[in-house]
């Protein structure tokens, strides 16, 4: 395969794949706006969006002042914003028109449709803004079903070879990434001792995590309790049963270059590096996690992740 | 050139309609309004769907159009193509024989039949080719030929595409999209399919291959990328092909020999289907501003160790001064009478033509041998007494600069619009591949229609949709 095909497949790959998670971030920080708040309860809300978003610094310098209207906007329509959804879902249309020929048709269906019906949300935002709740809440809908669609056809369609491996790599090299900078974000929320000090906010901003990767009914699932926030980390960073956890998507990682390899009958450091991070993962406790720090332990995987993608890039030739 | 009689293909308003076009006519009549335009919107969303689109350049927002696509068919009988399809045989011979001669021996030029200036002054003419043979001895490999229809008998060609012609995918995507919305009148007809285009093009680029063992051979098919017009089609074909569509910067060159660069390394390129123009090409050889091309490509091919096509050079063919030479090229390499007619074409560098053309002015388009886009042309029954005068003189100074021809009234087919359907000019491109084994056509082509009443235009850039063509066993009397 070309090696431009491949890096298109796999930055098109993430590029779905961001734009479904950052509509469930909005959504997930909506449902938390319409908590009832005491008299002067700053929730900074927004903020954490955008911070899980990757985009906190990019905002302030573009727009200074934070409110809602502007980190909806900023997350969603705004061009300036390299990782709104409308950015996500374009780029994935223009790698998707440069590789069609490794797409099916069926693939690139999902990723044009996608795109025809964003023309349509642009056009009509054009001239109603600010989006009103149910608008967004529809915009928001039809994002994670793009998505959905995306995923879904590739499973379903494409040939089991690297176009679909290197498909499979952007997916969950990003959904880790995401998983993790969620975690980031919040990680103080979901120290054991908070139990203690957080009041009922607490709770739901527990509950909001779990929304932003689809898991508040998983974790009932799993563990049959109610919600307690290391059990959220555990959930979100060990459980292999839940497929946006850190585990999960290394096991994905390291099966799709582990099947390159096979076919290519050529291993190398990206193959070495999943294996070690997968590795890692599986031998790991919430209790050794905690010990040495939630904190220390997501950051150091944001950057272990961020480096398989580019040992990816430069093994495959992509740079 | 409105109020010249067209021949219509289904047969005149009032008439009956011709016997080849009596199911399409009944189907026309029997069909209600409402389900012709819902069919119609079916097909454009078919159309917007699959993205078959073609770009604008520099219009970032408007990139991407869609060809209007009219949904009744354009019919030509199995007899009819027969004879299309031996004319375009000849045809396609002789200038593959004339670009291994032009670049070669030269007999063409020494025999005078055709004046060198015209073929050493052509722009295209690429003298780097000097001395050189294709591989075969084929240059156009892949060709469309404009064909117009005037009447019951004549089909006239208008043009010879012989560079990096488009409009194949429209022909295939065209019959899957009239296959799916108009499954009854298709099973009523019996239509040669087109669907083996693929397959055929893949063959035609094997053999000619320069590697022994053809089956082989890594063929790609090369696209100046995502921002040309016909991307699409480029990327429709490789797809269909199943080899891998590059652009020249997933392509290099090293010790002459082409290689692309893939997830596994480098990989051999045996031959490569070029829809870059010959001065995109090689930035060392032809425009060194080139980023679309590949560096070394040219040293590579006349080296011989890779086969591009259409091989570079083959403009040349493919020109309005060469085009009303070619029953001449016909009868010198072949030694056969043409079985495809040109528009009669008087040039104006011969004593008899100028005579002809300037006595009858007010009948005739004249045009500059090397314009284009309408450009330096008269149109003589829409210009006036004085610019008539005006352009004779300028004809005199400089006869060789001028050719002319009659105005020509394309024929017409039915066409469905909102308010109805009425009659449109159409033409026909077949696709012509030449291999190293043998001519193969596939029996249909593009069809393009001028939407706009009275317009003899079919440029899509111009307000031109595209049909299906079908060709049919011809119909016997059923009722």
């Amino acid at each position: 395969m070309l090696a431009r095909t491949a890096d298109n497949l796999f930055w098109l790959a993430r590029a779905m794949e961001r734009a479904d998670y950052i509509a469930r971030t909005i959504e997930a920080t909506l449902r938390l706006e319409y908590l009832p708040k005491t008299e002067g309860e700053k929730t900074g809300e927004w903020e954490g969006a955008l911070n899980a978003a990757g985009a906190y610094d990019s905002f302030i310098e573009a727009h200074g002042d934070l409110d809602e209207e502007n980190a909806v906007e900023y997350l969603t329509f705004d061009r300036s914003n390299p990782s709104s959804i409308c950015n996500c879902l374009e780029n994935a249309r223009t790698a998707g028109r440069a590789v069609r020929t490794a797409l099916t048709a069926e693939t690139w269906t999902a990723i044009n449709d996608a795109w025809l019906e964003l023309k349509r949300f642009e056009a009509s935002h054009r001239f109603s803004r600010p989006m009103d709740r149910v608008a967004l809440t529809r915009f928001l809908d039809y994002v994670k079903k793009a998505s959905l669609d995306f995923d879904g056809s590739c499973y379903r369609t494409m040939l089991r070879n690297d176009a679909y491996w290197f498909n499979r790599l952007g997916i969950f090299i990003e959904r880790a990434d995401n998983t993790a900078r969620l975690l980031d974000v919040k990680y103080h929320l979901l120290l054991p001792s908070t139990e203690q000090i957080g009041g009922s906010l607490d709770y739901f901003q527990w509950v909001a995590i779990l929304r932003a990767v689809s898991a508040a009914t998983a974790y009932h699932w799993v563990y049959r309790d109610r919600v307690k926030p290391w059990l959220i980390a555990d959930l979100l960073i060990l459980k292999r049963a839940m497929p946006r956890s850190l585990i999960s998507c290394y096991e994905s990682i390291d099966r799709a270059l582990d099947s390159l390899a096979r076919d290519d009958g050529r291993s190398g450091l990206a193959q070495r590096h999943a294996r070690a991070m997968h590795a890692r993962l599986e031998r790991a406790s919430m209790t050794q996690i905690f010990q040495g720090g939630l904190h220390e332990f997501i950051t150091a995987f944001i950057e272990d992740n961020a480096r398989l993608s580019s040992t990816i890039s430069e093994q495959y030739l992509f740079t | 050139m409105a109020g010249v009689a067209a021949f219509d293909e289904m047969g005149r308003e009032g008439e009956p309609a011709r016997a080849l076009y009596r199911k399409v006519a009944r189907w026309l009549e029997e069909t209600p309004a409402e389900l012709l335009a819902s069919r119609r919107a079916q097909a454009e969303y078919m159309f917007r769907r699959i993205g078959i689109t073609f770009g604008v350049y520099g219009d970032k927002d408007a990139a991407e159009r869609l060809i209007p696509f009219d949904i009744v068919p354009r019919l030509i009988s199995r007899a009819e193509w027969r004879k299309l399809e031996a004319g375009l045989t000849q045809r396609v011979k002789a200038l593959n024989m004339f670009l291994t001669d032009v670049y070669g021996a030269r007999r063409i030029l020494n025999e005078s039949i055709i004046p060198p200036e015209l073929i050493l002054r052509n722009p295209f003419y690429r003298p780097e080719m000097i001395g050189r043979r294709a591989p075969h001895d084929i240059w156009a490999h892949i060709a469309g030929i404009d064909i117009v229809r005037v009447d019951d008998e004549s089909f006239y060609v208008l043009e010879d595409n012989a560079r990096t012609p488009s409009g194949v995918s429209y022909m295939l995507e065209n019959r899957e999209v009239t296959m799916r919305l108009l499954p009854d009148l298709f099973a009523r007809h019996s239509v040669a399919p087109v669907d083996d285009y693929p397959d055929e093009l893949l063959a035609c680029l094997r053999s000619v291959a320069p590697r022994q063992d053809r089956s082989e051979a890594t063929i790609v098919v090369l696209t100046p990328g995502l921002y040309n017009s016909a991307y699409y089609e480029h990327s429709f074909l490789a797809d269909k092909l199943g080899v891998e569509l590059v652009e020249g910067r997933d392509l290099f060159v090293e010790d002459d020999q082409v290689f692309m660069r893939t997830t596994l390394g480098p990989r051999r390129v045996d031959v490569i289907y070029r829809r870059v123009d010959d001065d995109f090409l090689d930035p060392l050889v032809f425009n060194p501003q080139s980023v679309l091309g590949v560096p070394g490509l040219i040293g590579a091919y006349l080296a011989g160790n890779v086969t591009i096509a259409n091989a570079v050079g083959t403009g040349v063919a493919d020109d309005k001064a060469i085009y009303s030479y070619v029953p001449d090229l016909i009868r010198f390499y072949l030694s056969e009478e043409p079985l495809l007619k040109n528009v009669p074409t008087y040039r104006c560098r011969e004593p008899d033509g100028l005579k002809y053309v300037l006595e009858r002015l007010d009948q005739l388009v004249v045009k500059e041998v090397n314009g284009s886009g309408g450009y330096g042309m008269l149109v003589g029954p829409h210009a006036t007494q004085a610019q008539r005068e005006q352009f004779a003189a300028k004809i005199k100074a400089d006869p060789a600069n001028y050719i002319a021809q009659p105005t020509l009234a394309l024929s017409t087919c039915p066409a469905s619009f909102d308010k109805g359907v009425a009659p449109r000019h159409v033409d026909l491109r077949p696709f012509v591949l030449s291999g190293a084994d043998s001519v193969r056509i596939v029996p249909g082509g593009l069809t393009r229609v001028a939407l706009k009443e009275g317009s003899l235009v079919v440029n899509s850039s111009q307000g031109g949709g595209t049909k299906d063509t079908w060709i049919v066993d011809d119909i016997e009397d059923e009722d």
